[in-house]
């Protein structure tokens, strides 16, 4: 039993990572109607530039706030010289556009820190273990994910729905040419949202990096399970981008655990084996075909007006 | 007499026929041309890329003509390869025999996932078909029978009529030329027949369409359909030339490919997919003979193209003076 | 932007026109190497390794002048095969050497094999091509894929190991891995689990081998997925509870970002940096010197290759073009191995031993493998009997 709930720990882990790369994601396509395949770089450089302060300062949360800072940086400028234009642009031309900035970037990453992956320590503090289970030690920093994941979904409610840069960003999300003809500077608000999304993304990328490890590329499968989280979650909907990427988390990490188990009741060991981990790998992707069976727009979707 | 005179002189007068017709001149030729280039490593170069303008032009069919954006366009790669893998695996080697099972195979793969997408539109539609070609990939890639995602080396070759016409050291270049020629003719007379007019119209405004007493379901899933099995033929063609087939054929990395060489040489037009599909194989190929890091260049390149040529590369060469 | 892609499109003509020179009394070598991404880090090694062995011989393989030209297979098939047919047709290369994976290598045999030239493996080594469908032109110098997971499997049945729980990542190379313990450890499985191919959180395979009872872990997690491993490994207070056998896991590759992780763990393989003997340490020495950094198996099997074709060309007298002489020498691998003597199986696979090796830290702070104990000795692999060569 103890098992189950660690594993539920992790799910949730997961999850809460997801959920921080989906609300940035979610808010410029459900806003900007803009699709950001380079949402996945932004989450590698926040965990990049976060490494490479923390060799200058060899202090975590300085080297995190520079690092926040610079990728917001960089997020605004492309927002400004690339993306700007492409608005209006059917959404291929987005994909063609930010395609190549993936391109261009990872291997651009790939020179400067090299291939081999990297190790980002943890903050002094939380650098410790306690015995969650008996013979196993679970990493506080993974519980000081989790908080401040939801200590950031909490307070991106709180900005959404109670202050007026939210409302506005709502209101932008079902009808943007009202708002504009509202008086509302449409563009400015655009570069707020773009640079909110890129910074959350960034900032996951660093708060993961201490966990996992840092590479080339690191950005590019999670995207696709990003993805994944804010269809089914509805798109431009933070609250679905929440419960779908916690779903997803759990669900991923749980099945992945009982996958296969389940299959030896059925088939033998090496048949088990063979099906079990394909089939686990394929889990989200089915939950997103049957949610979008029944709900085609999504758990929670946003409905633009007119 | 006069009306075929008229309809002559109307396919001269067409721009975009002439120009496409040109290319696939110049590509027949490439045996020749070749030479002061590299010889036969250049011509097996140009082999991939036409194979790939295949697939690319059976994509455009539904991005560029029925507005549907398939992310998971590799597994039909992904399944012509296969069957033919397995089908020459277990002996069966004779291409009229193979050809015919790819076409089916491929045919009910889109059927059926074709179905249960197009419930579904827009953004939606993407990530559906990425599901279902991750669903195929994984399951490829378990086949530990044949290979697994270590792949599998074809030990024998596809006969046709007992020729080696669909091998890489036989007649390969020209039988991928010609089903190219084909199948670029195919989807041109489809999207100019009331088929094509259908789908394009329904592309724009699906209820107006509906309204006027088209079923769109219908012609969109017999797009779906066909554009799979173009798809499967061509990954077919990758068995024939590889001699080797491998789930790698079928990631979604491989279906974005696919959707930039559409996007790129220009989204429902003629000749988009075949420059798209030239325009990626030989610039990524060349590159790499220039720099290791050859992405440095290419994705800024795609960038630019983008920002500056609304309409992929057809409307960039248009831009700069080559009349299409 | 017209000169942009005017300037980029007379570069690309140039490099497809630009046909190398093909001198007399030449031998040339094309290496196919997995140089993108992550991965990358394993060809490089084996790109300074043999290049190094090429400069240590002052430019010549026995003694004819060698061009080594090298192209990246980024782990894609479909580039791996275009890459090897611009070796075979534009460079026109005598002997290819590649690739570092197993699925890189399948793509590229039959292109080689047809041309009809040699092809040496510095690190692949599927059971594919080593029973039924071993051939003459292929050679490998580094070990038949299963062998280093057998001799794990050998050192946990000999000492006493009672449970163990196993983990590979869910490919071919995983699946072998898998088989290939199973060959002489005959004591309990606790479990046989496959990860995710680039999995990054392994807290809930952690929970389950924690909670499993087991005394051992096996495990295979090349790159970057060894690293986060063996990090959340060793943070979830494992490292001390359990055995810890893997190859390919806690290498030179992935030893500069585990530290300290890594130490007490075992690995497995023919060789180390400390192996002992005077011309491997020399090795050693020269390559960190040269390239800065610990070689690996990866450098060490590339650097035998390259002496392999050394002794092969000199036993013909440099005379290329005569390939069956070329490759009767090879076969008999009459080279000064890193490794200590070297023979070649009937299936043209090495016999060789295998050792465990430790982790340890370095006076000048830098990891490496070590020669703890041999496992097997003189061991071939087991698809040599299906080689009718």
């Amino acid at each position: 039993m103890s098992l189950f709930l660690v594993q539920s720990l992790n799910g949730l882990q997961f999850g809460i990572l997801l959920f921080l790369i989906a609300a940035g994601l979610t808010l410029v396509f459900g806003v900007m109607g803009f699709i950001n395949l380079a949402h996945g770089v932004q989450y590698m450089i926040g965990a990049y530039l976060t490494f490479m302060f923390f060799q200058w300062t060899t202090n975590f949360f300085i080297a995190l706030l520079l690092g926040m800072i610079v990728a917001l940086i960089i997020g605004l400028a492309c927002e400004m010289f690339i993306f700007r234009h492409l608005y209006q642009r059917n959404h291929l031309d987005q994909v063609l556009a930010t395609f190549g900035i993936i391109l261009f970037v990872n291997e651009l990453v790939k020179v400067i820190w090299g291939p081999s992956s990297l190790i980002l320590p943890p903050p002094e503090i939380f650098s410790w273990s306690f015995e969650i289970i008996e013979g196993l030690r679970y990493p506080i920093y993974r519980l000081v994910v989790i908080a401040v994941g939801i200590t950031v979904a909490v307070g991106l409610y709180f900005a959404v729905f109670k202050t007026r840069v939210g409302m506005l960003v709502r209101a932008g999300a079902t009808n943007p040419e009202m708002v504009s003809a509202l008086g509302v500077d449409i563009k400015r608000l655009f570069m707020i949202v773009f640079g909110f999304g890129t910074m959350l993304a960034g900032f996951a990328g660093a708060i993961a990096a201490p966990m996992f490890s840092l590479e080339p590329n690191m950005g590019d499968d999670l995207l696709i399970t990003v993805f994944v989280v804010i269809i089914i979650g509805g798109i431009g909907s933070i609250r679905g981008a929440f419960i779908a990427a916690v779903l997803i988390g759990l669900l991923d990490t749980l099945g992945r655990a009982v996958t296969t188990d389940i299959l030896r009741l059925f088939f033998d060991p090496s048949t088990a084996n063979q099906i079990g981990p394909a089939l686990s790998s394929m889990l989200i992707y089915i939950l997103m075909a049957v949610v979008l069976f029944f709900k085609p727009e999504g758990l929670f979707p946003v409905h633009r007006a007119g | 007499m006069e009306v075929a005179v008229s309809q002559f002189r109307s396919i001269c007068q067409n721009r975009s026929l002439i120009f496409g017709l040109g290319i696939l001149f110049l590509l027949a030729l490439t045996p020749y041309w070749s030479q002061i280039f590299g010889g036969s490593y250049v011509v097996s170069l140009v082999v991939k890329a036409m194979i790939f303008a295949i697939a690319s032009l059976s994509l455009n069919l539904l991005i560029g003509y029925g507005g549907l954006v398939s992310f998971g366009h590799a597994a039909f790669l992904g399944l012509g390869s296969y069957v033919t893998g397995i089908l020459i695996t277990e002996g069966v080697t004779d291409a009229l025999i193979i050809l015919p099972m790819v076409l089916a195979v491929s045919g009910l793969f889109a059927l059926i996932t074709g179905a249960i997408s197009l419930r579904t539109s827009g953004v939606y539609f993407i990530m559906i078909t990425l599901a279902f070609g991750q669903m195929l990939f994984f399951s490829l890639s378990s086949l530990a029978n044949y290979g697994g995602d270590d792949g599998l080396t074809l030990w024998d070759t596809a006969t046709f009529f007992g020729t080696t016409f669909f091998e890489y050291d036989g007649g390969l270049f020209y039988a991928v030329l010609i089903i190219l020629t084909l199948c670029w003719g195919f989807v041109s007379l489809l999207s100019g027949s009331r088929f094509g007019r259908v789908l394009r119209a329904a592309k724009q405004n699906k209820l107006r369409v509906e309204t006027m007493g088209f079923k769109t379901f219908q012609y969109q899933l017999l797009a779906y359909v066909i554009s799979g099995m173009i798809a499967g033929i061509a990954g077919f063609l990758f068995a024939c030339q590889a001699e080797f087939v491998s789930p790698a054929i079928a990631t979604w990395q491989r279906s974005g490919d696919l959707i930039i060489m559409v996007v790129l040489g220009g989204m429902a037009t003629r000749n988009g997919p075949l420059l798209g599909a030239l325009f990626f194989i030989l610039v990524e190929e060349g590159l790499s003979l220039v720099l290791h890091e050859w992405r440095l260049i290419f994705g800024p390149l795609l960038v630019v193209i983008v920002l500056f040529a609304n309409g992929g590369l057809v409307e960039l060469l248009r831009r700069l003076g080559i009349r299409e | 932007m017209r000169k942009f892609l005017s300037t980029t499109a007379a570069a690309i003509a140039l490099a497809f026109t630009t046909v190398p020179v093909a001198n007399a009394a030449d031998l040339k070598v094309g290496l196919v190497l997995t140089l993108s991404g992550p991965p990358g880090a394993l060809g490089k090694q084996a790109e300074d390794g043999f290049n190094l062995a090429v400069e240590k011989l002052g430019g010549s393989l026995g003694g004819a002048n060698t061009t080594v030209v090298v192209v990246d297979d980024e782990l894609k098939p479909d580039v791996a095969l275009t890459r090897v047919k611009s070796l075979l047709e534009r460079d026109d290369v005598d002997i290819v050497v590649g690739t570092i994976f197993s699925n890189m290598l399948a793509a590229i045999y039959k292109p080689v094999i047809k041309a009809d030239k040699i092809l040496i493996s510095p690190n692949a080594g599927p059971s594919t091509f080593a029973g039924e469908k071993c051939h003459p032109n292929f050679f490998v110098t580094s070990y038949q894929n299963n062998q280093n997971f057998e001799a794990l499997g050998k050192y946990a049945q000999d000492n006493g190991v009672k449970r163990v729980f196993m983990l590979a990542p869910n490919y071919q190379a995983g699946r072998d891995a898998m088989n290939g313990f199973k060959k002489y450890f005959k004591g309990d499985i606790a479990d046989e689990v496959f990860t995710p191919l680039g999995h990054k959180d392994f807290s809930a395979e952690i929970a389950q081998i924690a909670t499993s009872k087991s005394d051992a872990v096996f495990t295979f997690m090349p790159g970057g997925m060894g690293v986060r491993f063996v990090k959340q490994f060793d943070e979830a207070g494992l490292s001390d509870k359990m055995t810890f056998l893997s190859a390919f896991t806690v290498d030179e590759t992935t030893l500069p970002a585990q530290k300290d992780a890594a130490v007490g763990l075992f690995g497995a393989g023919t060789w180390a940096p400390d192996f002992d003997l005077d011309r491997s340490k020399d090795f050693v020495s020269s390559f960190e010197a040269k390239y800065g950094y610990v070689p690996g198996s990866y450098a060490m099997q590339a650097y035998d290759a390259a002496l392999l074709i050394d002794s092969a060309v000199s036993a013909v007298d440099g005379d290329v073009s005569n390939k069956e002489g070329l490759m009767a020498a090879l076969k008999e691998a009459k080279f000064d191995s890193m490794r200590g003597t070297f023979t070649f199986n009937n299936n043209q696979y090495p016999i060789q031993d295998f050792y465990l090796l430790n982790i340890a830290k370095r006076a000048d702070g830098k990891y490496q493998t070590e020669i703890a104990e041999k496992i097997l000795e003189n061991s071939g692999d087991s698809f040599a009997a299906e080689c009718k060569m």
